[in-house]
């Protein structure tokens, strides 16, 4: 009880030593608990563990918010050889205060340069490298397929498709969208992708990485789309109370149509009531036909810490988590998608759809709150929340969200 | 007395009060009402917005097994018995001994010392926040419930040693007087005279620093980050994340966390009181 | 050999230094458990949390064990004099301040109204006292479902005046409100307001058991003095019995001013200093800065407790200046 969890660790870490003087330990951190993620994750090292005999696999596996604190302590004072964490800007405090250390020659010696060309560089900081993703997952709208057909409603494609069916919506009485900005991060997820849409990967990507100023009329005019979704389409009444699962309730009652989410939220879908039948996915629609189609998609990955003490299993372990054939299986598993262009996906119609949209995309992002520093991305979502509820403050947001963004990347 | 006694009100004021007691309870208590109702209501009820009519079927039994079989509810409640008992015993033990010093013993630091604890039971936790979670931190105290209860039980000391100090304060110097005439050793006195003498204030202590710790929130999201050392209170936060959408789980839980103190005010009324209003009265 | 004694025998008539100062070592001896305990976990991380004001760090270390703290002197407060999630707290901290002593009236008044010997009244005291021993999260959770537009009391209260049940278009049972339900933990003027009247429930009945147990030490002589002189109602309450409350209502006000300022649990619990960082007080934004999800600027939120240290810091003076006057009376 008094001892916690490191402690033991070590402890197992030590008895093994002096067990079995021949096997390597390979310690790794992982940091999902939920019974599918710990599943994929456990059945991947039971494989790594049969095709590596000589080396000694000891798991740490920790929940996703304990993780995040953990991780913070254990990179200096009790590094494991692998850990779990996420690419993008979240990676960056640990990358700049040398915790993590770069492996170029991973991703050399594997041809990984072409499998998971499409991730590279949200894995690479200062010009290296630093981490290998085994999943990830697409963002997009989530709609009710019965009500759709009811309103004899097609996917819509472009904007104006879109408005048309909210007005549809409207007048038949469903709110067009569902959403819970409580925890701020929701907003986010739509404000990607309107910028994705409006002004494509290239300039969103400047914006969160300080280039481009908020008040700079390209994120003027995504507001302004952002102020015509809102009156246009609109969202449920009450979102700034809602956590995102609480917004499945209209969703789940047809009071509200469409959710733009993430795929983890299929689960919440099911719990909630609907089937398959009822439930469809689809691309956010084009705004300007012009910007090709990036995509929201979030990755997860294994770093090697600096201080980790067998660098050279925890890069076979790094190349071995990439493979085809695990990404094919692992994301079986969690219901998400491969990253390596090699591997296979299962026929889930969310997964199908998922695939089929994340291939053919010109970018992807990381979410606003991974591709943004922590700082920028609070002040960031606490603006979009506060421009939901009330749109006429626009100016006044955008240009505190600059002053926050001159302070953060100074 | 003041107000006047209703006793000398003529008949219809007198039942007018007894009659207006009871509403004004039920008034008061209102929100406790109703979460307690909740706690008994069935899912259907919940999401058919049924929130105040009668509950359609009791689920009271369903609803508490719940909370226990599909959360760390119990984990939780332990955790909580496992901080808040050591703090107790821990910082009440400092207490009877600093008290005792700077009540009895007149040396020039005696009062700024005494100032000193008095102070540290005031500030705000956040200025200590960053320094005893790093601590923690790199001495592997983070996480555990050692962590929690060393840190309640030295916070506490602040506020346990000024309330020790003036009770012991106020009992007759004469008895240490006439014990230090007959040669009686120093810790002699303190064990033999006056700790049997603070009695009532290491009672009334014991249930004050029982409800503060248990019913403490920051410091177990500042200390903790998983189920194996969160107490209570922040078990019924992750509850609340967990159980969306039930609110008859949530105020279930709610009302396990609130028991324990509230037996303890119940069962130790008069202590609890008089530790809470020193000082009221002068 | 015999001779070596004589000087040993002269050690009985001269204590040793030990028993010489017996009295100035021995509160020494009792004191020092408390006051290590005490060094450790508060006396020196108020001056560390100083320090630390003076550094940037994201509270990670290097490799090697090295803070990445680095020295960025008095910026930290210059960025807090520009920071407007700063004054929006500092304000609300002001708005806590004022409305939560409101704690003090009310916990007098419901005192005058308990202040009673009919059969139960200990029952009644004891139930009326009830919301003190929750815990404020359960208060929070509470409130924060009353509050709820859509499952609380108010959304429920609400729709049954302003809205009517109809179907949608699944045929599922939906309401359409004329006015739409007030959403007040979610709306920028009115959250902080619900949140302090939410905490103004167990802080009101603080105050009155404070006040209950002054009553009780009220001299009834000066009562029927100041009846016999025809004093009665409001005038008898200002000018005989509430002077002589005076202890009762300095306690009262110093536990609600700590009250007022130490309040977070409920924020965190019920808004998170939402929506947009219009509920947050110090205290709550420091936690927010420093070791939230986003946060991870461990000395701009030390800079932050600064602030809330040093107006504690006023409070706390006032209050040891007090309890010196009475320390002098003593003597």
């Amino acid at each position: 009880m008094f001892l916690n969890v490191k402690t033991a660790v070590a402890a197992i870490a030590l008895s093994a030593m002096a067990g079995g003087a021949f096997a390597r330990d390979l310690v790794i951190n992982f940091d999902d608990l939920n019974p599918g993620p710990k599943k994929g994750f456990d059945d991947a090292v039971a494989l790594f563990q049969k095709e590596n005999p000589d080396i000694n696999v000891i798991v740490n596996n920790n929940d996703r918010e304990a993780h995040k604190t953990a991780i913070r302590n254990f990179l200096t004072a009790d590094a494991p050889d692998v850990t779990s964490w996420y690419p993008g800007n979240r990676m960056a405090p640990f990358v700049d205060a040398g915790l993590f250390q770069p492996i170029d020659d991973v991703w050399e010696e594997n041809g990984f340069k072409e499998d998971l060309a499409a991730i590279m560089p949200t894995m690479s900081r200062d010009g290296k490298i630093w981490g290998v993703p085994y999943s990830y997952y697409q963002w997009g709208i989530y709609y009710r397929k019965d009500i759709f057909d009811l309103l004899e409603l097609e996917e819509p494609q472009t904007w104006d498709e879109l408005l048309a069916a909210c007005g549809k919506m409207k007048a038949n009485g469903v709110t067009p969208f569902t959403i819970g900005t409580k925890f701020l991060w929701t907003a986010a997820g739509v404000f990607d992708y309107l910028n994705l849409r409006t002004n494509g990967y290239d300039v969103h990507n400047a914006l969160t990485a300080g280039e481009i100023k908020y008040t700079d009329p390209r994120i003027k005019a995504t507001f302004t789309n952002w102020e015509t979704l809102i009156n246009e389409c609109g969202f449920v009444d009450n979102h700034a109370s809602m956590s995102w699962q609480d917004a499945i309730a209209p969703f789940a009652n047809g009071d509200a149509a469409m959710y733009v989410m993430g795929n983890f939220s299929v689960d919440g879908y099911k719990n909630a009531g609907l089937t398959e039948d009822q439930i469809d996915f689809m691309p956010f629609p084009t705004i300007d036909a012009s910007i090709p189609g990036a995509e929201e998609a979030p990755a997860d990955a294994f770093f090697i810490p600096t201080n980790a003490k067998n660098v050279e299993d925890a890069k076979k372990f790094l190349a071995f988590v990439a493979r085809p054939d695990v990404q094919t299986q692992w994301n079986k598993t969690i219901g998400q998608l491969p990253i390596n262009s090699k591997a296979d996906i299962s026929d889930d119609k969310f997964i199908q759809e998922g695939f089929a949209l994340l291939n053919g995309a010109a970018g992807l992002a990381q979410f606003y709150d991974r591709d943004a520093p922590a700082e920028m991305a609070k002040a960031g979502m606490e603006g979009f929340q506060e421009f939901m509820l009330d749109t006429s403050k626009m100016d006044a947001i955008l240009e505190r969200l600059d002053t926050v963004q001159e302070e953060v990347y100074k | 007395m003041f107000p006047r006694p209703i006793e000398q009100s003529s008949a219809p004021v007198r039942y007018g009060y007894q009659a207006f007691l009871p509403v004004a309870l039920i008034l008061w208590l209102l929100p406790l009402l109703a979460i307690f109702l909740t706690s008994i209501r069935s899912a259907k009820d919940i999401n058919s917005g049924n929130v105040f009519g009668w509950p359609s079927e009791f689920a009271l039994i369903d609803n508490y097994t719940a909370v226990f079989t599909q959360s760390a509810a119990a984990q939780y409640m332990w955790n909580s018995v496992l901080i808040t008992v050591p703090t107790v015993a821990i910082s009440v033990a400092l207490a009877c001994l600093a008290g005792y010093a700077l009540a009895i013993y007149k040396f020039r630091v005696a009062l700024p010392l005494f100032f000193l604890f008095v102070a540290g039971n005031f500030i705000p936790f956040q200025i200590l926040m960053v320094p005893v979670r790093d601590m923690s931190v790199q001495t592997g105290l983070y996480d555990t419930i050692a962590g929690q209860f060393l840190f309640h039980a030295a916070f506490q000391t602040g506020f346990c040693t000024l309330f020790m100090r003036n009770f012991i304060k106020a009992l007759p110097f004469d008895l240490v007087e006439s014990a230090r005439i007959e040669g009686i050793a120093e810790w002699k006195i303190f064990w033999y005279v006056i700790l049997p003498l603070v009695r009532p204030a290491i009672a009334a202590l014991a249930v004050l620093i029982f409800t503060f710790v248990w019913n403490d929130f920051f410091w177990a999201n500042v200390l903790t980050q998983g189920e194996a050392a969160k107490p209570i209170t922040a078990g019924v936060r992750a509850l609340n994340g967990q159980f969306v959408n039930n609110w008859h789980l949530v105020s279930a839980a709610s009302l396990l966390a609130a028991i324990p103190p509230v037996a303890c005010f119940f069962l130790m009324q008069k202590h609890f009181i008089s530790g809470l209003t020193m000082g009221a009265v002068k | 050999m015999t001779h070596a004694v004589a000087p040993n025998s002269s050690v009985p008539d001269r204590p040793s230094w030990l028993k010489r100062n017996k009295l100035a070592v021995a509160p020494w001896i009792f004191l020092i458990p408390a006051l290590i305990f005490f060094a450790i976990y508060v006396v020196i991380p108020i001056f560390q949390s100083l320090w630390l004001s003076l550094y940037e760090w994201n509270g990670l270390y290097t490799a090697d064990g090295e803070s990445t703290a680095t020295w960025v002197g008095f910026q930290n407060y210059a960025k807090l004099w520009d920071d407007p999630n700063f004054w929006t707290s500092l304000r609300n901290n002001l708005a806590w301040l004022i409305l939560y002593m409101l704690a003090v009236p009310l916990g007098l008044f419901i005192a005058l109204f308990l202040n009673q010997t009919v059969t139960g009244m200990r029952f009644y005291k004891s139930m009326f006292f009830f919301p003190f021993v929750i815990s404020q999260v359960v208060v929070g959770l509470i409130f924060g479902w009353f509050y709820n537009p859509d499952f609380g009391v108010v959304g429920t209260v609400w729709k049954a005046m302003f809205c009517e049940e109809t179907v949608n278009i699944l045929g599922n049972a939906t309401f359409t409100c004329a006015r739409p339900v007030p959403d007040i933990l979610s709306s920028p003027e009115w959250a902080t307001y619900g949140i302090i009247a939410a905490g103004l429930w167990p802080q009101i009945a603080y105050c009155m058991i404070l006040y209950l147990t002054g009553l009780n030490n009220v001299s009834a002589d000066q009562i029927e003095a100041a009846r016999l002189d025809g004093a009665k109602g409001w005038k008898m309450l200002w000018y005989v019995v509430v002077p002589q409350l005076k202890p009762a209502t300095f306690i009262a006000i110093v536990v609600t001013v700590i009250g007022a300022l130490r309040s977070f649990d409920m924020i965190a619990i019920m808004t998170q200093g939402g929506p947009f960082g219009s509920t947050n007080v110090l205290s709550h934004y420091m936690y927010e800065v420093a070791i939230s999800e986003y946060g991870e600027r461990y000395g701009y939120g030390s800079s932050v407790a600064t602030v809330l240290f040093g107006i504690m810091l006023i409070f706390i003076s006032y209050f040891l200046w007090q309890m010196y006057q009475d320390e002098k009376g003593l003597r």
